[in-house]
């Protein structure tokens, strides 16, 4: 079970309390100047990784609005959540990351 | 290869079965093969077995990090059916369901297969006629199911809560009579076995750490043991697919995600078909040792630790309480998960990539223990003449590039 806190309404609860939403950061490109390759990528081509993921979660049960996560698909621990409309994590986060994976000796991710 | 037979148990019974040979080899990499594959699933060890068989490649070897039919395939709960919507899908798993009926012969190894039927409900109006359209797709498709009405659902399921008053009451199932089951771990073990005497290495403990590519062309693998030349190269590592891909350069239409079962303790048989509720997330059939063997829908998120939250847990069990009364109190044994392989449309991919003579098999995601011998069949053809055959064509990865979905997401909400 995951424990996550809403960047918006500040509340840490359950993962049950959330909604995920896949990878974070995606481009959109899907109008009419935009290849069907670049189309593909966006919709269907996914990162996927063994280690750090970004990734939206939406606040279902709560304020109902879509934040982002960054966590580890090895460990399943959370690194921190920030805001939608960021590009990338927060300098803060990614000090913990970097300092986490200091710790535990692990790659940024895994080749198997 | 020694023959498994009544005459070679009563035999090995005179010395105390001290004279049973190795089931298969265990030996060191070679320095090339013609064709390398990744993953000792059964995917992966079926596509040896039919690379060997069909096609007379046999200088073949089979990769694997952790021992083989370690990953999902020793992981599932092995409902075999091919009652699928798309015409696609139908040949597809309807070949492997046909392939099953004879394994046991074909590969000298009792692989278990019990055609007991799967049975899937029908609990809202709309899953009804969602079935009842699989069931006239199937049927255009020469492959045997039936609508069936709740009179005919209790008598094949006493135990079921037939009760209209259930909050979602059911109101009839498909039903494929030659649907059913098989013992997973002896699929695997067969394959290996058969696919050894044949003269495929099968390599555990050998974990691919890396992949050669030289002017868009694979040339070999790096491992843990060392590097492996090869001619040809087919991944079939289900949930770690993205992680091969990535160490030749290119990305998958892939997210790896937890699915779980688990079983209870042993009782007394009381289920003799496979039950599936898809709209309630649930599905239940009995073990030959008396185990009820459960599972339901997978988590939401990216996760390779092959385990999930409790509360999927939860949720199944719940649900399934709800359609078997009698299993409430009924305690849990075992619970664990696995590293699925989840596409866009929930259908699998399996062809050519944007490496030359570099081929994947995988997106099999929460269903494709039941595809075991027809991925294996068709994906060896693929492999063997660098095409792909007549029922992998439409599975190619560049079907997301075209919007040529085999869309299955929305044919089985719990896609087993
Ligand atoms: C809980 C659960 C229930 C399921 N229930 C059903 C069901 O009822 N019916 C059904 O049809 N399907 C079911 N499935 C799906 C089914 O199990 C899979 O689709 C199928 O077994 C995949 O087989 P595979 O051979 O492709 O993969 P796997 O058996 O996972 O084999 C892949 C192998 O690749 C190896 N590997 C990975 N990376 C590397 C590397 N770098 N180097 C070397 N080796 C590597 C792994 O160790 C693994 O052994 C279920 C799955 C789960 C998890
Ligand atoms: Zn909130």
């Amino acid at each position: 079970m995951l424990l996550l806190t809403c960047p918006y309404c500040g509340v840490t609860a359950e993962e049950t309390e959330f909604h995920p939403g896949g990878q974070a950061h995606i481009e959109r490109k899907a109008g009419t100047e935009h290849s069907d390759a670049e189309f593909e990528e966006y919709l269907f081509l996914r990162n996927n990784p063994k280690g750090v993921h970004l990734e939206r979660w939406r606040h279902q049960y709560g304020c109902g609005k879509w934040f982002n996560v960054a966590r580890d698909t090895r460990t399943l621990e959370v690194y921190g959540s920030y805001e939608i409309e960021a590009k990338e994590p927060p300098q803060e986060i990614k000090d913990r990351i970097a300092q986490r994976l200091a710790e535990t000796g692990l790659p940024e991710k895994t080749v198997n | 290869m020694k023959r498994y037979s009544v005459f070679a148990v009563a035999k090995n019974a005179m010395n105390y079965h001290q004279g049973w040979e190795r089931a298969w080899r265990n030996p060191e990499p070679k320095a090339e093969y013609d064709v390398v594959i990744v993953g000792a699933g059964g995917h992966g060890l079926a596509t040896a077995y039919y690379l060997a068989k069909n096609h007379g490649v046999t200088n073949v070897a089979v990769l694997e990090k952790g021992w083989l039919g370690g990953g999902n395939t020793g992981r599932n709960t092995t409902i075999i059916r091919s009652n699928y919507l798309q015409d696609e899908s139908a040949a597809l798993y309807e070949l492997s369901r046909g392939l099953f009926e004879e394994l046991s012969q074909k590969l000298n190894f009792n692989i278990m297969f019990s055609p007991r039927g799967v049975l899937m409900l029908a609990q809202t109006e709309h899953e009804k006629r969602a079935w009842m359209r699989t069931h006239h797709a199937t049927r255009i498709n020469g492959i045997h199911t039936e609508w069936v009405d709740v009179a005919r659902v209790k008598q094949l399921c006493p135990i079921i809560n037939d009760s209209p008053e259930a909050r979602y009451p059911i109101l009839g199932a498909l039903w494929q009579p030659r649907g059913g089951t098989a013992r997973h771990d002896a699929v695997a073990w067969g394959f290996a076995r058969a696919a050894d005497d044949m003269g495929v290495d099968v390599i555990q403990n050998c974990a691919v750490e890396g992949v050669d590519v030289e002017n868009g062309k694979v040339t070999g693998v790096r491992t843990s043991r060392g590097a492996i030349k090869c001619g040809k190269l087919g991944v079939v590592v289900a949930g770690h697919t993205s992680m091969l891909t990535d160490m030749a350069g290119f990305r998958m239409p892939i997210e790896s995600v937890a699915l779980q079962a688990l079983v209870s303790e042993p009782i007394k048989p009381c289920l003799d078909i496979v039950v599936m509720a898809n709209t309630v997330h649930g599905y239940m059939s009995q073990s030959d040792k008396g185990e009820l063997v459960i599972g339901g829908g997978a988590d939401g998120f990216n996760n390779y630790t092959q385990r999930g939250s409790f509360h999927h847990v939860e949720e199944t069990v719940t649900a399934l309480v709800e359609t078997f009364p009698i299993i409430s109190r009924l305690r849990m044994l075992r619970q664990w998960g696995g590293v699925a392989d989840m596409t866009g449309d929930r259908s699998p991919i399996i062809g050519k990539t944007p490496v030359e003579n570099m081929f994947v098999n995988c997106g099999w995601g929460t269903g494709g223990f039941k595809a075991t011998p027809g991925s294996g069949h068709c994906f060896a053809a693929t492999i063997a003449r660098g095409e792909p055959d007549e029922i992998a064509a439409p599975f190619a990865m560049d079907r997301f590039k075209e919007g040529r979905m085999i869309d299955e997401s929305v044919a089985a909400a719990v896609a087993h």
